[in-house]
């Protein structure tokens, strides 16, 4: 990285509506939030300079999350360190509602990237149409399993994998509550390397064969023409991402003390 | 306060783009809704990429609800994939701010800028829970009313339309409000419908088809003719006198994901009297209002600062031409904010080397791509259509372009125009080539030319309104006679390498000259193409010619009668009870001009042709500068660089509003 350069990490929350932007359009509203605070970002060389901004695992479009995290370098000259923790609260406001920054920390530029160090994540999952009792059934059976065979689909091709090392953790939390459709909520903590298991695919796995795990509109369609018993995914929120440390894990960045607060009141 | 989002989440689970359905641009609004309040659903009936840009809707959008008395929320047109989860949960059409459900709001309103999303308009309709036809909504059902271009010929939607507004949109929103607040207040009650239809027929620039009758002669449209006493026999349209009366929109919305024309857009100016004899907008919109070039610099910059945006488009017909353009563009370049540079696109360049000569200058930081519109191959074509560009103005303006570093352009071309001879239309290849030729003087090999032809469709209020139609077929031979003149491999001209041609589907534009002219017996053949599933029609993986074809053979409605056909001087046509202002006998002594190759200078600096469109509204363009621009004759004859004063006088008088009994 270019010595006149500032690699400051921020972590965000993204809940709400909003979750359906995608990876990609998140990315541009960062690059619109940075310029219209007027920030010194660095420019990529070229006919069409980009702002530098490195973002980690891609969230896939629909989830929530508590954590995420983009690595943004600045001109260093011409931000002053003493301007970094104010950075947050100048930027939210500045993003779609529901994008929240949490935190901001310039790091080491020769730290390894998000996506290499991240080695897990937990979630936490509406299993929407799935009884509690079901639930409990479901994730004993694979917990209990030595392997869990399926196959998925990666870039493009049907690709069959045991998934079981992925699944780290797997709680059934108990009933959706009140005010959202029946079902029962999970909490996972899922492998990330090298190919990560998405928490639909873990569904699909939960499922068994007297539901139908219903993701795509004509799986939707199919089912309802037929009156056949489903499976959906819900909320899905990815609550935390974590880096193996030397003896414990962490996260690449800790939530500020209010947003560990707003985690407690939500859960 | 309700919303349907707890289901619609779970569908937009499973569908492509769901971004397209949550609103929270930056600009968007989410009003209270209050029962003493008119609520809108403004609605464009086509994929959200493509409406959300929209300037009308956004104008009208911030204008109701600054009212008091009203609000609005915005639906765009659910993709298929959306629309048939809809359909199997049984939810609605649902607006984009609160997710509420269409019926909920007491007008749905559509713009209407093409033909071929006709048939969503009778999708959404149905998606909203309204019945689609107009004679069988009930007092609960919203208002179902349009605006845009196409509404200048809105017979073929008039039994499904409650209303139709004609012209500029800015203070006819607000007189509508009333009667319908007033409606509101009386309750909606049994047979109330009919009364609010007929005092929005007061109004003028609305037009309400129920209270209007067609008459026919066989095939031939005899009158259409108010039934009540108090629906105008000639409807008006709606023009805001100063556009610097309504500095709209003040809060552009910034879409969260990727849409068409994603930038900051200012209309400069509204109105074009070059007078190309194909061009509707150009017509339709006289006379030219320019927005004050102090208040274009202060929309640009504030825009930039508030969006984020690093490029910014000068909207109107011919941006080139706006007085101020020089000052605007210097301006934006100096204005923009932290150092950040900004480019300014110019979206439609006229042909001269004046120009690109500003387009070179504001685009230093980023080029966007340059745009020429011809229109036609040769000389003679040109001066048919009124487009009156030398070959030399466009061979300086593309010379210029690439010798200051642009590697390839896109040239726009009609075909299928009144008299085009197949050497016109081979003329547009012979042009293509010879911009090639030029390029590679300064690119070598890497230079070339899009070349772009769409189908010609003859538009109402136009000098070539009585011109028939080149048939599917006659369009589809003009193109493979493109295609084999361009054709590459030994033995062809090198230059053919450097010509990529496009071509419109002559399909589609079959469709859209049926809508373009047609009348109310289409009514029955535009929902058989939507019952039988044929939505999204400008879509050319959805376009469905066959249907077309089917419904029209199954109601008896002959191709050749509607869009194959010449006009004839004393035939009734089906909008001949509608006025853009303009004469029909200025119209139909330009369709003889145009056919004996004359062409007409530009009026705003040349004496007045009395087309209509200023006269009758007191208005006489107002342009920022009595001095006609710097720059390209194109090939008009005048003296442009030399300059030649006129006054410009502003009267400012709007038209009485009707005051009648009901």
């Amino acid at each position: 990285m270019n010595p006149a350069n500032t690699r400051v990490r921020f972590r965000f929350a993204k809940l709400g509506k909003v979750r359906f932007t995608s990876h990609r359009d998140v990315a541009r509203l960062w690059e619109r939030a940075v310029r219209r605070a007027g920030l010194p970002v660095a420019l990529t060389e070229g006919f069409n300079p980009r702002a530098k901004v490195h973002f980690g695992l891609a969230l896939p479009t629909g989830y929530e999350s508590w954590g995420e995290y983009v690595d943004i370098d600045f001109r260093a000259a011409e931000l002053a360190a003493a301007d970094i923790p104010t950075l947050p609260e100048r930027l939210t406001p500045l993003l779609p509602e529901g994008i929240t920054v949490d935190a901001s920390v310039a790091i080491d530029p020769r730290s390894p990237s998000l996506q290499q160090a991240v080695t897990s994540c937990t979630w936490r999952i509406e299993a929407v149409g799935l009884s509690p009792s079901e639930a409990t059934t479901a994730a004993d059976r694979l917990l209990a399993a030595e392997t869990v065979t399926v196959t998925r689909q990666r870039k493009g091709h049907d690709v069959t994998d045991d998934i079981r090392p992925y699944i780290h953790t797997l709680a059934v939390l108990g009933p959706l509550p009140g005010h959202r459709p029946a079902g029962t909520s999970l909490e996972a903590e899922l492998g990330t390397q090298p190919r990560g298991l998405r928490p639909s695919e873990l569904l699909g796995a939960l499922a068994g064969d007297e539901r139908r795990l219903v993701l795509t509109g004509d799986d939707l369609l199919r089912a309802v023409a037929n009156d056949e018993p489903i499976l959906e995914e819900g909320l899905v929120c990815r609550t935390h991402q974590w880096v193996d440390g030397q003896g414990a894990r962490h996260e690449p960045l800790a939530a500020p003390p209010w947003a560990t607060r707003a985690e407690q009141r939500a859960s | 306060m309700t919303t349907i989002w707890p289901e619609l989440e779970l569908l937009l689970a499973k569908v492509q783009k769901p971004a397209r359905y949550i609103g929270l641009e930056d600009g968007s609004q989410r009003p209270h809704h209050d029962q003493r309040q008119v609520g809108w659903l403004l609605v464009y009936p086509d994929a959200y990429e493509i409406g959300l840009p929209n300037q009308g809707l956004q104008i009208l959008y911030e204008i109701l609800n600054e009212r008091d008395d009203a609000l609005a929320e915005r639906a765009y047109a659910p993709w298929t994939d959306l629309e048939s989860l809809l359909r199997a949960r049984r939810l609605p059409l649902f607006s984009l701010d609160t997710h509420r459900p269409a019926a909920e709001f007491d007008v749905i309103a559509f713009n209407l800028s093409a033909e071929l999303v006709y048939t969503n308009v009778l999708n959404c309709i149905d998606l909203a829970g309204v019945p689609v036809r107009s004679a069988e909504r009930r007092p609960e059902h919203p208002l179902i009313g349009a605006g845009g271009h196409c509404t200048y010929n809105p017979e073929p939607l008039a039994d499904f339309l409650d209303f139709v507004v004609l012209g500029d949109g800015e203070e006819v929103v607000s007189e509508i409000t009333e009667v319908i607040r007033d409606w509101k207040a009386g309750g909606r009650t049994e047979g109330s419908r009919q009364h609010v239809l007929r005092a929005l027929a007061r109004i003028p620039g609305v037009y309400v088809p129920s209270l209007y009758e067609a008459t026919y002669d066989g095939t031939a449209l005899v009158a259409v003719e108010p039934t009540v006493s108090d629906a105008p026999a000639l409807i008006d349209k709606r023009t805001v006198a100063d556009l610097a009366d309504w500095p709209y929109p003040r809060r552009q919305l910034v879409p969260l994901t990727e849409v068409v024309h994603d930038r900051l857009n200012v209309e400069v100016f509204r109105g074009c009297t070059r007078g190309c004899r194909f061009c509707q907008a150009g017509m339709i919109t006289r006379p030219v209002r320019e927005r004050p070039a102090e208040q274009v610099r202060h929309m640009v910059s504030e825009g930039i600062r508030r969006t984020g945006y690093d490029e910014v488009a000068l909207t109107s017909l011919s941006s080139a031409d706006f007085s101020g353009i020089e000052k605007v563009v210097a301006g934006t370049i100096a204005d923009a904010p932290n150092g950040n540079a900004v480019t300014v696109s110019l979206p439609s360049l006229r042909v001269d080397a004046f120009t690109v000569g500003i387009a070179a200058e504001i685009q230093k930081a980023r080029r966007t791509g340059l745009t020429f519109a011809p229109e036609a191959g040769t000389w003679r074509m040109r001066q048919v259509i009124n487009k009156l560009i030398r070959e030399e103005d466009l061979y300086a303006a593309v010379e210029s372009a690439y010798s200051q570093g642009w590697r390839r352009m896109k040239l726009y071309f009609l075909t299928g125009l009144p008299t085009e001879t197949d050497d016109d239309t081979l003329g547009i290849a012979e042009l293509g080539r010879n911009c090639v030729e030029i390029g590679r003087r300064y690119h070598k090999g890497n230079a070339s030319v899009t070349v772009s032809v769409g189908g010609f469709v003859p538009k109402p209020f136009t000098p070539f309104q009585w011109f028939g139609q080149n048939t599917v077929a006659e369009l589809q031979r003009k193109i493979g006679l493109l295609r084999d003149d361009l054709g590459r491999g030994k033995g062809r001209p090198s230059a053919n390498r450097g010509v990529q041609l496009k071509w419109h589907d002559p399909k589609a534009t079959f469709v859209e000259g049926l809508m373009s002219r047609g009348d109310r017996r289409l009514g029955p053949v535009i929902e058989q193409v939507w019952r039988e599933g044929g939505v999204f029609q400008e879509w050319s993986e959805l376009f469905a010619h066959d249907l077309w074809v089917k419904a029209m053979a199954d109601h008896g409605v002959s191709i050749d009668w509607y869009v194959y056909r010449h006009r004839t001087e004393g035939e009734v046509l089906p909008w001949d009870h509608l006025s853009a202002g303009l004469h029909k006998d200025f119209l139909w002594h330009d369709w003889r001009d145009a056919l004996a190759e004359v062409g007409l200078p530009d009026c705003r600096w040349t004496p007045c042709y009395d087309c209509g469109a200023c006269t009758g509204y007191g208005i006489e363009h107002i342009v920022a500068s009595a001095t006609p621009p710097a720059g390209g004759s194109q090939g008009t004859g005048q003296d442009l660089l030399g300059g030649g004063a006129v006054p410009v006088t502003l009267l400012g008088r709007k038209p009485e509003p009707v005051v009648a009994a009901s």
